[in-house]
């Protein structure tokens, strides 16, 4: 069986699927971070197969490859500032369950 | 070339679930990088290599470093099992396996989706030839001897038609780097 555009989408459903349900199920609220960068990997693999299938005078069309160098960017800046708000978070309330974490009082 | 495919998606897959099912946050960590490897592979696969090289460098390397780095500065044990609020659950599977199902039927009936990667061939010379003005003489050099400079052609284009969002991004970081200096000190005003 040959490899079909629809094999990579397929992947990149599964593993967007995965970290939804991560992001309903778990309640560790770093497991919900770590479940949004596997949406953001799994957007990344649409995006490739995309760019490689819709080939442009024989090349990839790097503009869908320049989505994802910007994906990446902005997932990696999304990390740094979405950890830190964690810190201050357990600093203030000592945990990271997010059942626990439901008043809006500073 | 199947085999591989099969090979790395299995990986991301199965430890992309993995991070969802296990207890303990460092282990979830260490399946995430696993998975993130898979993906960079299938980048790879799809001829993306600059982006695979990116994928492993920024995700398995930094994100990670700080994502374990966290866990530890906060010394999380594995979670203790809790009482399941059966609602969320319950409404939480129901969402995700409607969303599943979704996918599967836009698939199903995505037309271009049957296109072979066998038939979008790279044609390199060719690729030399319609761009004639478009690309620096180097890349043309390493197209027409018949392998893809990517990284070349990345940087062209990064500097060419993306020079705005570059920008963007490059103050993007520095914002980002700013406000985690700030949400970082121990007394917030």
């Amino acid at each position: 069986m040959e490899l079909t555009l629809n094999h990579f989408l397929a992947v990149s459903g599964l593993l967007f699927t995965i970290g939804l349900g991560g992001v309903l199920l778990r309640r560790n609220i770093i497991i919900i971070f770590m479940c949004l960068e596997l949406m953001l990997s799994a957007a990344s693999i649409t995006l490739a197969a995309f760019a490689r299938f819709g080939t442009v005078n024989g090349l990839p069309n790097y503009n869908g490859q320049m989505m994802i160098f910007l994906i990446i960017t902005v997932a990696a800046a999304e990390v740094a500032v979405g950890l830190a708000i964690i810190v201050a978070l357990f600093r203030a309330r000592r945990t990271i369950h997010v059942e626990d974490i439901n008043s809006m009082r500073g | 070339m199947p085999v591989l495919f099969y090979i790395f998606s299995a990986i991301a897959l199965v430890f992309g679930a993995m991070v969802v099912v296990l207890r303990n946050p460092v282990s979830s960590a260490l399946s995430l990088v696993m998975s993130f490897v898979g993906v960079a592979a299938l980048f790879v696969l799809l001829d993306a290599y600059f982006i695979g090289t990116i994928q492993i460098l920024v995700y398995a390397g930094a994100v990670m470093v700080l994502f374990l780095f966290i866990i530890m500065l906060l010394d999380l044990k594995a979670e203790a099992r809790r009482k399941l609020n059966f609602v969320a659950f319950g409404g939480g599977v129901l969402i995700t396996v409607a969303f599943a199902i979704q996918i599967y039927m836009v698939l199903e009936s995505f037309g271009p989706g049957a296109q072979k990667l066998a038939d979008a061939k790279l044609d390199l010379p060719a690729a030399s030839a319609a761009n004639a003005e478009g690309l620096t003489p180097s890349i043309h050099e390493t197209l027409q001897s018949g392998s893809l400079p990517d990284t070349k052609i990345i940087g062209h284009v990064l500097f060419t038609d993306y020079l705005f969002h570059i920008q963007v991004v490059a103050v993007l970081l520095l914002v980002a780097t700013l406000g985690v200096v700030i949400l970082s000190k121990k007394q917030l005003k």
